[in-house]
C-alpha cells in the first residue's frame, strides 16, 4: 500500500497541512505535494477508469505524460476536467473528483466492457456500429454519447470568473527546460550577451538530476541548482520562470509559452493563465526524456509505474508507492529506482532485467546490496485486483510466457528504455534520426527547423538531444545555448562524471513471443485502452501507415500525443509489418505539448472584449432612447428606437411613417468617408467607379458603383468633388477600410506613376440625414447655411456654419424624401444631434434606426449592397446600365463584365415582387420552376434579395433576381416559404414608391 | 434655443482615469493633422510652419506641445492643441501651395491615452496587447510604433516626460479603455522588463 | 506565423500586422485582352515548392504593400522589396542563388 515515509521528500514541506477533497472525502497533503503524491500518501493507488474499458487505474508517472490520473479540479465555475493529477499543484482547499466511471470509482457499471474486451478490438467503432441503421438513434449513439469522452464538461451555466490574458515578448534566446541541461544553456547563452528566457514547466528547477543522484561541479545537483539559479536571476540579460510550459513552436522563431499563474492559488486577484507569444531568434529544447512503459500482460493495473516515477515520488514528494517493490527493466537506469527504494528502507522484491548478460556498475552495487536480481527474465503476466497489483509471474523474456515463479508485490516499476522529447523539435519541422544503441528517434542536427535567415532555429540539448548522461547532456547544452547566443562556449562545460551503463536492449512486447492471451493484456497506450493485439490487428488488416493505424487504433490519441505511447507502438507496428522501425516513422507531433486552456488562448477576448465594437458619436444618446442594435461590421447601428411598451416592427413602422410624412433622423455616422486627391485623382477615380466620375462638378455629387476586377459589385456610395482635384468618396458601412485598402493597392502597386494622394476620414465625421418633408424647415430653423431649393438642390452639397457648428451639407436621399445628410466634426456630433431634436421638435421628430432605412430605400428600389449584391452579381444583373459607363476606356471590373458568362442573357435580372395576397416573402425565398435537377431538388428560376412589409403601401414588397425577370413584367410566380409551402408574387418594377421622384426634388 | 457654444466639443472618453499597475487616462481633445507628401517636398514647408524637425523613419519630433510623426513614406501626423488644428491645416495647405500634398485636420478621428507610471510597467502593459517588439532598444523615446492593440490598430510612443502615449481610432476608444485599463489591473504584474530606474 | 521586415520603415512585422496579396508581379489585363490573356490573369496563380515571390501589406503599421522572396518549404525569406517594381530586383535574385549554392 501507498503511504507517506516519515523523512525526505525534497519538495515538501512537512510543517504545513494542506486540506484537500477527493470524491468527498477530506484529506491532507503538504505544501509541495502534487494530486497524485498526496493521494498516494493517503493511501489512495485508484485514480481513474480508463476510457475504454473503464478498468481501474492508478497514476502511471510523475509528469506531463500522465496517462490515467486525470482528474476533475475545482467545482462551479472554476470547475475543469482532464486535469493531470501528477502536474496539479495540491493547495489548501482544492477539490478534486475522478472521472471516467458511473456510478462510482469503486464500482463502475462500465467495467462490464472489460470482460467484452474481445470483441472490442481496434476500430470497434467503425466495425460494430455500421447496421442496423436504424439503431443509430436510440442504441448506438446514446452507448458511444455515454461511454466515450474523458471528463464531463463544467456545467453550461457556469462561467469562468478568472482573467487571462496575452504577454507579447521578443528575445534574443529561448530555453524551453529548466533541468541541468537548460540551466547550463542559459549561461553559456548568457554568457555571449544574448538575452535569454528560460521557462520551465513545473515550479521547480533542475529537472530529474537531484532524484538520479548526479553530482554537478563537484557538488550535489540540488546545490549546484540553487547556485546556478541565483547566478542566473542575478543577469541582467536573464528572464527565469516556472510554471511556464513551452507549447509549441512555429515558423520564423513565433513561440507559444503557457503560464500557470493560479492554478495553485485561484482567488488571489491574479490572471489564472498567461499565454506567452515569444519571438525569439534562436530556441534551445531542453525538454528532457520520458521513460518508457513496458508492454506486459496486466501492466495496466495500479501500482504498476515508471521506474523513474516511483523514485521522483520517494525522493521529491517522501511518498512510497508501494511496500513491495519489483523493478522491471531493459536498462540500467532503473537500478536506480532499486537504490532509491531501499535507500528509502523499502522492500525491492526483485530487478527484473530482460537483458541476458544484465547490467553494469549500477547493477553490481544493487546486486552488492543484497537485492534480488533476474537477467535474461521477463514478467509473464501481472496479477491483481481493482485496487492494484499483487503479484507477478516471471519467465525467460525470449519464451512465450510460461510462468516459472511467481513475485508477491504491491508496485512495479517498470522502464524500457527512454524517448527523448522531440515533440517542439518537430512542431516547426525538425527532422528526427533513430539511435540504434538508445532505441530511440532524436533530433537531427542536420534538418533543424529553419529561421527566415535559413539558418537552423532550434537546438535540442541534453536528453531531449539522446544524450541521456549527465556530463555529456551538459556538455551538449553548453556548446548549443552558447550558439544560440550567437557566440562560442568561453570557459568549460559544468562537469559531472561520465556516464557508466551498460547498454541498454530494446523490448517492446515481454516475454519476447508473448501468446496472443498475453498480447491482448499488454497495454500500449493505457489512455485509449489500446493493446499490443491492437496494433497487431490493425497492421494485419492493412493500415499500414503509422498515421492511419494512429487513428484506427487511437493509439496516442487525446492528451498523449505520443508521450508514453508512441515507440512501444511504433515498435509493434514495424514488428507486424515486418520492417525497421525508421521506416515505419513516427506520427506527427502537434503543439500544444500538454493541453491548454481555451481562456488562455482567449485572453483578452472575452465579454465585453470579445471583438471590438466600434462607437459612433452619438451611441450613447442611442443606448439611452430605446435602441435595439444591430451589428455592422464592427459597429453597433440602432436598429430602431422602441418607445415605452412597443413591439420592434411597431418601432419601424412609427419611424418609417413620421420620416415619410412629417421628419426623421439617422445616424449615418458609420458611413465610409474617403479623400481622393492630386493631379490625377478624376483619372483614379474613373478607374475606381463603373460611371464617369471626372466629369463631376465641383459642388456636386453623384452615385456611383464599385467592382473588383473580377467584375462584381462590392461598394456603392455617393461621391462629392470637394474641389478641382479633390474628391470626397463615400462608401458603405461595413466598406470604409475595405474600400480605402482597395485604393492604396492600386495606387501603390499598379498606378504608382499617378499622383493621387487618399485619406480615410469615416472617423472624423458624425453626419445625420435628415429626412422628410419638414427637412428644410428645420435646417433652416438651425440657420447659418442657406438649404433652399435654389442654393443647394438635389445631387449638390455645401459647407457652412449650422447652428454654430462647423458643417458640410450634402443634398442627397436614400429614402426618396428631401433629404440632407449633415456632417460635423465627430467631436460636434452629439451636439448636431441634440440641435437636431431640439429644433425638430415642432415638427415631431423621429429618430430612426437601419430597418426603417431599408424598408424606405427598398420602396424606392434602391440596392443595398450585402443584399441585392452577395460577391456573384454584377451591376448589369441588378438593372444599373445607366451607371456604366459606355465612354470610358477602362474601369476596374470592365473586362471581366465581357466574360461570356458574364454577358449571358439568362443572368438572373433585378424585379420588384409583389405578393398577390399582400403578404411578405420569407427573405432569401427561391423562386420555383418546373421540374427537377439532377439531385431531385425542384428547379428554380430566382431568389428573394430583399422583403419587408411596406407600412407606406401596406403591403409586402419584395426585390428578388429572377430569370429574364425584366421582359416578365405582371407574370406571377411562386417562391418557396416556410413549412414547404409556396407563396405567389408578381413581377412588377423594383420602384414601388415615388417613381417620378417627386417628393425628393422639393 | 440650441446654443453650439454651450455644447463644445466633447472627445469619445470625457476625464476617464485608472490607477493600477500604471495610471492610463483619456487624453481629451488633442489636434491631430494627416500630412500626406513626399518628405522632399512637404519637409521643409511643414517644418517651417510648425517649427518642428521632420521625423527620421519611425520618429517622433516634439517640442513640448507639438509634436511631428513620421506615418508613412510619405505620410506625417502633426500633434498639436485641439483648438488651433483647423488654423494650422489650413495654413500648412497654404505653406503646400503647388505641391501635390494633402492636409487633412483628422482630430475628432482619433481617441488619445496618457499611461504614467515605471517604465518597465508601461512596456509591460504594451507588451500585453501588442505583438510589436517594445523592448528599450525597440521602441526608444523618439520612437513611434504603429501596429495592433488587441484586435484595433493604434499607435504608441513614449513622449519627453517618460510617459506612454497610444492613440487609436475614436469609435474603439472605450475598447481601447478596456483593453489598457485590463492589462494594467494590478495582480497581473509580469516583472518581464527591468526596473532600470536608479 | 511569419516575420516580415517591411522594406520601407524597417520595422519586423509580425503576420498578424501584415495582410498577404498572394502572388506579385502578376500584370494586369485590360479591357483589350483576350479571353485566354484575362484568365490567367484572374486565375491562374504560382504556387511553388520553394522560392514564392509574394506580396503583403504592412497594413498594421506604416501602410505600404512590398514584395517578399520566401520559400514556401523552408520559410526562407530571401528578401523584401519595394511593390513598385515588375520584376524581381537583381540582389533578391542573388540572394536566392547564393542559398541554393550554399
Amino acid at each position: 500500500m501507498s503511504k507517506r515515509l516519515s523523512t525526505g521528500g525534497r519538495l515538501i514541506d512537512r510543517d504545513t497541512s494542506l486540506r484537500f477533497t477527493f470524491n468527498g472525502t477530506h484529506l491532507r497533503g503538504h505544501q509541495g505535494d502534487t494530486l497524485a503524491s498526496a493521494l498516494m500518501a493517503n493511501g489512495r493507488t485508484l485514480m481513474g477508469r480508463s476510457f475504454k474499458y473503464h478498468r481501474p487505474r492508478g497514476v502511471v508517472t510523475s509528469g506531463a505524460e500522465e496517462p490515467n490520473a486525470l482528474f476533475g479540479l475545482g467545482k462551479g465555475d472554476r470547475f475543469e476536467p482532464n486535469q493531470r493529477a501528477t502536474t496539479a499543484e495540491l493547495f489548501d482547499g482544492a477539490t478534486t473528483e475522478t472521472q471516467n466511471h458511473w456510478p462510482s470509482l469503486e464500482t463502475d457499471v462500465g467495467a462490464v466492457n472489460a470482460s467484452l474486451s474481445r470483441f472490442l478490438p481496434a476500430g470497434f467503432y467503425y466495425k460494430t456500429f455500421l447496421w442496423p441503421r436504424s439503431f443509430w438513434k436510440h442504441v448506438y449513439e446514446p452507448f458511444i454519447r455515454r461511454s466515450a469522452g474523458l471528463g464531463k464538461a463544467p456545467d453550461k451555466d457556469a462561467r469562468d470568473p478568472d482573467d487571462y490574458e496575452h504577454f507579447h515578448i521578443h528575445t534574443d534566446v529561448l530555453i524551453v527546460g529548466g533541468g541541468v541541461a537548460g540551466l547550463a544553456a542559459a549561461k553559456s547563452a548568457s554568457a555571449t550577451g544574448a538575452e535569454v528566457l528560460l521557462v520551465e514547466q513545473t515550479s521547480h528547477w533542475g529537472g530529474r538530476a537531484p532524484v538520479d543522484g548526479a553530482e554537478i561541479d563537484g557538488m550535489p545537483a540540488d546545490a549546484w541548482i540553487e547556485k546556478t539559479v541565483a547566478e542566473l536571476e542575478a543577469m541582467e540579460n536573464v528572464r527565469l520562470r516556472t510554471r511556464v510550459m513551452g507549447s509549441g513552436i512555429y515558423d520564423h522563431g513565433y513561440a507559444l509559452a503557457y503560464e500557470r499563474i493560479a492554478d495553485h492559488a485561484p482567488e488571489g486577484g491574479r490572471p489564472r493563465h498567461r499565454l506567452w507569444r515569444i519571438r525569439a531568434r534562436r530556441i534551445v529544447t531542453a525538454t528532457g526524456a520520458i521513460e518508457r512503459p513496458i508492454a506486459f500482460a496486466g501492466n495496466d493495473l495500479p501500482g504498476i509505474m515508471l521506474a523513474s516515477a516511483v523514485r521522483d515520488y520517494v525522493v521529491n514528494h517522501a511518498v512510497a508507492p508501494g511496500d513491495r517493490t519489483v523493478v522491471v527493466c531493459n536498462n540500467d537506469d532503473a537500478y536506480r529506482t532499486a537504490l532509491v527504494l531501499d535507500d528509502a528502507g523499502l522492500k525491492v522484491a526483485a530487478v527484473v532485467d530482460a537483458r541476458p548478460q544484465g547490467g553494469g556498475t549500477l547493477a553490481r552495487t544493487v546486486k552488492d546490496r543484497g537485492i534480488r536480481v533476474l537477467q535474461g527474465k521477463a514478467i509473464a503476466k501481472a496479477k491483481g485486483t481493482k485496487t492494484g497489483v499483487t503479484a507477478v509471474g516471471i519467465c525467460e523474456f525470449t519464451g512465450t510466457g510460461d510462468v516459472t515463479e511467481t513475485i508477491a508485490c504491491d508496485c512495479v516499476a517498470m522502464s524500457g528504455g527512454w524517448s527523448p522529447v522531440v515533440h517542439l523539435w518537430s512542431h516547426a519541422g525538425g527532422k528526427l534520426t533513430w539511435d540504434e544503441t538508445e532505441a530511440q528517434f532524436r533530433p537531427d542536427p542536420d534538418r533543424a527547423p529553419r529561421n527566415e535567415d535559413g539558418e537552423a532555429m532550434v537546438h535540442a540539448v541534453g536528453a531531449a538531444n539522446g544524450h541521456f548522461g549527465t556530463a555529456e547532456g551538459l556538455a551538449d547544452a553548453w556548446d548549443a545555448g552558447a550558439r544560440a547566443g550567437g557566440g562560442t562556449a568561453s570557459g568549460a562545460a559544468p562537469a559531472a562524471a561520465a556516464r557508466d551503463e551498460a547498454a541498454m536492449m530494446p523490448v517492446w512486447l515481454m516475454p519476447a513471443n508473448a501468446k496472443i492471451g498475453l498480447r491482448r493484456k499488454a497495454w500500449l497506450d493505457f489512455q485509449n485502452d489500446v493493446k499490443v493485439s491492437d496494433v497487431a490487428l490493425a497492421a494485419q488488416e492493412g493500415f499500414t501507415s503509422v498515421e492511419h493505424t494512429k487513428r484506427y487504433t487511437t493509439l496516442g490519441m487525446a492528451t498523449d500525443q505520443g508521450k508514453l505511447s508512441n515507440i512501444n507502438g511504433l515498435a509493434i507496428l514495424a514488428q507486424a509489418l515486418d520492417q525497421e522501425i525508421p521506416a515505419v516513422g513516427t506520427t506527427t507531433f502537434r503543439p500544444p505539448y500538454t493541453p491548454i486552456s481555451l481562456a488562455a488562448i482567449a485572453g483578452e477576448a472575452r465579454g465585453d472584449l470579445f471583438q471590438p465594437v466600434r462607437r459612433t458619436p452619438m451611441h450613447q444618446w442611442h443606448e439611452d432612447n430605446g435602441a435595439v442594435f444591430e451589428p455592422v461590421g464592427h459597429w453597433r447601428r440602432p436598429y430602431c428606437f422602441r418607445r415605452d411598451g412597443e413591439r420592434t416592427e411597431e418601432a419601424v413602422r412609427r419611424e418609417i411613417d413620421r420620416t415619410r410624412h412629417g421628419l426623421g433622423m439617422l445616424d449615418a455616422s458609420t458611413l465610409g468617408k474617403i479623400i481622393v486627391k492630386g493631379p490625377d485623382a478624376g483619372r483614379f477615380v474613373d478607374m475606381l467607379y463603373t460611371n464617369m466620375m471626372s466629369s463631376l462638378k465641383v459642388g456636386a455629387c453623384r452615385y456611383g458603383l464599385m467592382c473588383s476586377e473580377n467584375g462584381f459589385l462590392m461598394d456603392d456610395g455617393v461621391v462629392a468633388r470637394l474641389s478641382d482635384d479633390t474628391f470626397l468618396c463615400h462608401t458603405t458601412t461595413g466598406g470604409a477600410e475595405r474600400i480605402h485598402a482597395h485604393m492604396e493597392e492600386w495606387l501603390q502597386t499598379e498606378w504608382w506613376d499617378w499622383q493621387v494622394w487618399t485619406a480615410n476620414v469615416t472617423e472624423q465625421w458624425a453626419q445625420v440625414a435628415v429626412v422628410g418633408p419638414h427637412a428644410r424647415k428645420v435646417l433652416e430653423k438651425l440657420g447659418g447655411i442657406d438649404v433652399s431649393k435654389e442654393a443647394l438642390p438635389f445631387m449638390r452639397w455645401t459647407e457652412g456654419t449650422l447652428a454654430g457648428l462647423p458643417a458640410r451639407i450634402f443634398r442627397i436621399s436614400f429614402s426618396g424624401e428631401l433629404s440632407f445628410e449633415v456632417g460635423v466634426p465627430a467631436n460636434r456630433g452629439r451636439a448636431l444631434w441634440d440641435a437636431l431634436l431640439e429644433a425638430g421638435e415642432e415638427f415631431g421628430i423621429t429618430p430612426y434606426g437601419t430597418e426603417a432605412l431599408h424598408v424606405m430605400r427598398a420602396e424606392k428600389g434602391f440596392i443595398m449592397i450585402g443584399d441585392e449584391t452577395d460577391g456573384t452579381v454584377i451591376p448589369q444583373d441588378l438593372g444599373l446600365h445607366w451607371a456604366i459607363s459606355k465612354k470610358k476606356e477602362d474601369y476596374i471590373g470592365k473586362r471581366a463584365q465581357a466574360r461570356s458568362h458574364m454577358a449571358d442573357p439568362d443572368r438572373w435580372q433585378l424585379v420588384g415582387l409583389e405578393t398577390t395576397d399582400g403578404s411578405v416573402l420569407d427573405d432569401g425565398a427561391y423562386a420555383i420552376a418546373d421540374g427537377t435537377n439532377a439531385n431531385g431538388q425542384r428547379n428554380t428560376q430566382g431568389r428573394v434579395t430583399s422583403t419587408y412589409h411596406s407600412p407606406t403601401l401596406g403591403r409586402g414588397i419584395a426585390m428578388g433576381l429572377v430569370l429574364h425577370g425584366t421582359d416578365r413584367m405582371g407574370e406571377e410566380i411562386d417562391f418557396t416559404a416556410e413549412g414547404g409551402a409556396t407563396r405567389r408574387a408578381r413581377i412588377v418594377s423594383p420602384v414601388f414608391y415615388d417613381p417620378e421622384g417627386e417628393r425628393q426634388n422639393v | 434655443m440650441f446654443d453650439a457654444t454651450s455644447h463644445p466639443a466633447r472627445p469619445a472618453l470625457e476625464g476617464a482615469t485608472f490607477d493600477g499597475l500604471v495610471r492610463v487616462e483619456a487624453a481629451g481633445l488633442t489636434g491631430m493633422i494627416t500630412l500626406r507628401g513626399d518628405v522632399d517636398a512637404i519637409g521643409m514647408p511643414v517644418a517651417d510652419v510648425t517649427g518642428l524637425d521632420v521625423p527620421d523613419t519611425l520618429g517622433i519630433t516634439g517640442d513640448g506641445v507639438r509634436a511631428l510623426a513620421w506615418m508613412s513614406p510619405d505620410e506625417m501626423m502633426l500633434f498639436c492643441d485641439y483648438a488651433e488644428a483647423e488654423e494650422l491645416a489650413a495654413s500648412l495647405a497654404g505653406s503646400l501651395e503647388g505641391e501635390h500634398a494633402l492636409v487633412v485636420n483628422v482630430s475628432d478621428a482619433r481617441a488619445a491615452f496618457r499611461l504614467s507610471g515605471p517604465e518597465h510597467r508601461l512596456r509591460e502593459v504594451l507588451a500585453k496587447l501588442t505583438p510589436a517588439d517594445v523592448r528599450p532598444e525597440a521602441l526608444p523615446p523618439g520612437m513611434i510604433r504603429r501596429s495592433r492593440l488587441a484586435q484595433v490598430a493604434g499607435a504608441f510612443w513614449l513622449d519627453d516626460a517618460g510617459d506612454l502615449r497610444v492613440i487609436c481610432f475614436r469609435s474603439v476608444a472605450d475598447y481601447v479603455w478596456a483593453l489598457l485599463t485590463g492589462a494594467a489591473r494590478p495582480g497581473s504584474e509580469v516583472d518581464h522588463f527591468r526596473d532600470v530606474r536608479m | 506565423m511569419l516575420i516580415l521586415t517591411c522594406p520601407y520603415c524597417g520595422t519586423a512585422a509580425d503576420e498578424t500586422e501584415l495582410h498577404p496579396g498572394g502572388e506579385a508581379h502578376v500584370v494586369r489585363a485590360g479591357p483589350e485582352a483576350d479571353e485566354d490573356t484575362f484568365e490567367a490573369y484572374l486565375f491562374q496563380r504560382a504556387n511553388p515548392r520553394g522560392v514564392h515571390f509574394e506580396r503583403w501589406r504592412h497594413s498594421h503599421g506604416c501602410g505600404k504593400w512590398f514584395h517578399a522572396a520566401r520559400d514556401t518549404l523552408t520559410m526562407q525569406v530571401h528578401g523584401t522589396y519595394p511593390a513598385q517594381v515588375t520584376e524581381p530586383p537583381q540582389d533578391i535574385l542573388d540572394a536566392i542563388e547564393e542559398a541554393r549554392a550554399r
